[in-house]
């Protein structure tokens, strides 16, 4: 999915993903690669197809009002609602006469997919201007409109992101593997724009259960040689003939598989999951930091 | 040499693409004792695009084949240079992408995407020509006129950096040029009337260190050449790289047309710095020197070309040159230490000037009303890079041949991120179209009676043409020359071409399938030398045919 999109490794969107419900998640997680290489591959390709064809039909219907929104995408999406909406559509979504945004039914947009497109592209001939969100405040202000009627402001806190960002780079000790703006080691994942790529819920998940929501191209692989060099690093990229990899220097490597006489993939994450460490304020406040962190422009 | 080579490829063949030292500014310095690599866009300070490597040569260059190729991901003109570090190749993809691939097998490490500014409008194409490098840092100036900072591990930005107004016309699309531990670029937007600069960024910050503006303001010297507010939007863009000499401790751009373009009515006088080399201290961006190719420029005829420096022995001794063929069609041979003119004349068909005189300026001979200059609005040459082979002594220039247009100034009020031409230009054949340098369908729009192309080798001392390798459609590629006396081109008909240097024999050719308008490179892996070439939207690497097993 990620590849067929055109956009490379931890580049991709995950809304379809994050969509995905627990069960599938797990399934996807629990993948073993202790088989032979091509037993390997052909079940990791029959893998992707039932998982896309089943996101696809999952993602289908989006647009059945039975499909659940995550709170964390909720309060985020209030936050950009009140921010960047509400001058014109009010507080309760109803400023506009004939536009009922909490209603449920919308002329315009009548599926969440409707309501992205009207939010990227604005209404021709009306006030509503095109808005470049980035995917993960797109995620959220859907998730918001879905659901204001049932929101309750005063009792959700999206966290503090200036208490997030002094946890992350001190108690939390995210800053001995991940990096941020050229600080910080490459050994795990950059996350200068995860708060633009990643939706508030991916990132609850993330914190929870690590090994469950990475993504396969993050993977730690292992590889021998055939002269007996160990190369342990982290998977960028990965074809039927080689792989690109971050190695524990920090070096970029290309491997011929030919060349080496074993390679794994590692299915557990060595992030920690964070599941019953965190305070809940703590966890509110790292995931309003990691919204903050949109790339540099 | 040859034991820094070997040990070199012990390297390599422990770690296969392993990103090595960083690449520090004393191996920028030295890029030509590092010939497996590619490190700036033009490959070394001198920008002469010859490669050391002879690994390919006369004998087996028929043998070459296709190793991998790249496909972009647009469907804009394909005009990057890549560099290539210790086995890693970094190339752009339009509008602003940076890509990391093993320069062996062509698999991607990652990718860099950069959303640029809906309101952004270059000119001629949402082209960019690549990226320079300085440790472990990538630098790319952006369509809409910012400096991006890439981490060259990871290909995450470390600082970005607005230069200017992207609304107002301003554009970036040539490579930076690290000198030191600064950023060097010029500013693009030369049919929109801004006013052009040449700057320098601290290489750790993005903080501006100098800026130097490529049309004076008052009171700046050069401003005289200019009447009124003619200035204020008097263009001379620079939107190809420069060079640098590090003994001189001097870097050379080259400066665009005045704006507007067609109308020297509208702008009375020399308008400096416009088709211009400068000459320019690298930690102060202050002036050396001058030498205005074209003034009050009637044609477009830029002056962004790529200054080559070579090393000659000139009447007698050894001297510091600059070799350049000119869109105005003369090329000439300067002193690079004074900017004194030394020698030139015309490469093409030349008539809106008789000749240059003794200080190389131009006689203007301007065309009466209606009938055709030469040569025309593309000029005889124009931004693809020459290339400079020490060992033949020979300059190597993609040109138009015979070809020319019809031009007429008009006048024309400026207003904020319009055109700013002052103009319009015709093929002197009624109906025809007068390409303007965008691929069109079918490929080859030209007739004899419009022009064609060649490849031509100069000889600097005398100015003239030792040989040609005539194409029917025009020549819109860079060339690339080897230590084995190859010189590899390409051009709009989408011919990947390898031609003998000393006599412009054909050697081999492969079809693309795409115009090529990108500069060849060459570098090695593995002991195995390679040679890549963008055309149509592709990335294409050949190398010899592997052994039999």
């Amino acid at each position: 999915m990620m590849l067929a999109s055109g956009k490379l490794l931890n580049q991709g969107r995950t809304e379809g993903f994050s969509k995905l419900p627990p069960r599938l998640r797990a399934s996807r997680a629990s993948r073993r690669c202790n088989l032979g290489q091509r037993w390997w591959n052909w079940l990791s390709l029959c893998a992707a197809a039932l998982l896309l064809n089943v996101a696809c039909a999952f993602m289908g219907r989006s647009q059945d009002r039975a499909v659940t929104y995550a709170p964390a995408d909720i309060r985020y999406g209030a936050q950009i609602y009140a921010a960047q909406c509400a001058a014109c559509h009010g507080a309760n979504g109803t400023q506009i006469g004939g536009v009922d945004l909490g209603g449920g039914q919308l002329r315009r947009a009548s599926s969440d997919q409707d309501l992205r497109a009207v939010l990227a592209n604005g209404i021709a001939g009306t006030a509503m201007p095109p808005f470049r969100f980035d995917p993960s405040e797109v995620t959220a202000i859907v998730a918001y409109i879905r659901n204001m009627r049932n929101f309750d402001s005063h009792a959700s806190d999206l966290g503090d992101a200036n208490r997030g960002r002094a946890w992350f780079e001190g108690a939390g000790g995210c800053m001995n593997c991940h990096r941020v703006n050229g600080k910080g080691p490459r050994v795990a994942p950059d996350l200068s724009e995860i708060g633009a790529l990643r939706s508030a819920d991916f990132l609850q998940h993330k914190l929870l259960d690590a090994n469950g929501m990475m993504l396969p191209m993050n993977r730690s692989v292992r590889a021998i040689t055939k002269d007996g060099k160990v190369i342990n690093g982290r998977r960028l990229n990965e074809d039927t003939y080689s792989v690109q990899l971050i190695d524990d220097q920090e070096r970029l490597l290309s491997l011929d598989k030919t060349n080496l006489r074993e390679y794994t993939v590692l299915t557990t994450s060595s992030m920690p999951s964070y599941k019953d460490k965190m305070s809940e304020q703590d966890t509110a406040d790292l995931i309003a930091y990691l919204l903050t962190l949109k790339g540099l422009r | 040499m040859k034991i820094c080579c070997a040990s070199l490829v012990c390297l390599a063949l422990l770690f296969p693409a392993a990103l090595g030292a960083q690449v520090t500014s004393e191996r920028l310095l030295h890029a030509a004792e590092e010939p497996q690599n590619w490190l700036t866009y033009s490959g070394t300070y001198l920008s002469q695009r010859y490669s050391p490597l002879k690994q390919i040569d006369a004998a087996n260059v028929k043998n070459l084949e296709l190793k991998w190729a790249f496909q972009a991901q647009s469907l804009q003109k394909f005009e990057t240079t890549p560099l290539v570090v210790d086995g890693i190749m970094y190339l752009t993809q339009s509008p602003n992408d940076v890509v990391a691939l093993d320069a062996k097998t062509g698999r991607v490490f990652w990718l860099y995407h950069y959303a640029t500014a809906p309101e952004s409008r270059p000119c001629c194409g949402i082209v960019n020509r690549g990226v320079a490098i300085l440790g472990d840092t990538l630098f790319m100036a952006t369509v809409d006129a910012h400096l991006v900072a890439i981490d060259a591990r990871n290909g995450h930005a470390i600082w970005n950096n607005k230069l200017a107004d992207a609304a107002a016309g301003y554009a970036m699309t040539l490579a930076p040029l690290v000198v030191k531990d600064k950023v060097i670029v010029g500013v693009a937007g030369g049919e929109y009337g801004i006013r052009g600069f040449i700057a320098a960024y601290e290489a750790h910050s993005g903080k501006e260190a100098w800026r130097f503006n490529t049309v004076p303001t008052p009171g700046e010297p050069g401003h005289e050449t200019w009447k009124g507010d003619d200035w204020k939007h008097g263009s001379a863009a620079v939107w190809l790289t420069g060079s640098y000499d590090p003994d001189l401790n001097l870097t050379y751009w080259g400066t665009g047309n005045p704006g507007p373009d067609w109308n020297p009515g509208q702008r009375p006088g020399d308008n400096l710095y416009s088709d211009c080399v400068v000459a320019l201290d690298p930690d102060t961006g202050k002036l050396k020197w001058y030498f205005q190719f074209t003034p009050n420029d009637a044609y477009d005829y830029d002056s962004v070309q790529i200054p080559v420096l070579a090393d000659m022995d000139w009447n007698g001794g050894p001297r510091k040159l600059m070799l350049w063929g000119n869109r105005n069609g003369f090329f000439y041979v300067l002193d690079r230490t004074t900017g004194k003119f030394l020698n030139g004349g015309p490469f093409v068909k030349v008539n809106w000037a008789s000749g240059l005189d003794a200080k190389g300026r131009p006689i203007p001979t301007p065309q009466p009303a209606g009938k055709p200059t030469f040569p025309g609005i593309q000029g005889g040459t124009n931004w693809y890079s020459p290339s400079y082979s020490p060992r033949t002594g020979l300059f190597y220039l993609s040109t138009w041949e015979n070809y020319s247009t019809v031009f007429t100034g008009v006048d024309v009020d400026y207003r904020e991120g319009l055109r700013y031409t002052g103009g319009a230009n015709a093929a002197p054949i009624p109906g025809a179209d007068n390409p303007v340098g965008q691929r069109s369908s079918p490929v080859n729009t030209y007739t004899e009676a419009l022009g064609r192309g060649a490849v031509i080798a100069l000889d600097p001392h005398t100015a003239k043409r030792k040989w040609s390798f005539d194409m029917h459609d025009v020549n819109v590629s860079g060339i690339l020359t080897t230590a084995s006396d190859l010189l590899f081109s390409g051009g709009r008909e989408g011919y990947f071409q390898a031609l003998d240097a000393r006599t412009g024999a054909l050697l081999w050719k492969a079809n693309l399938g795409g115009e090529i308008i990108a500069g060849p490179i060459s570098y090695e892996v593995d002991g195995k030398q390679y040679v890549s070439i963008a055309s149509g939207n592709g990335l294409f690497v050949f190398g010899p045919r592997d052994a039999a097993n």
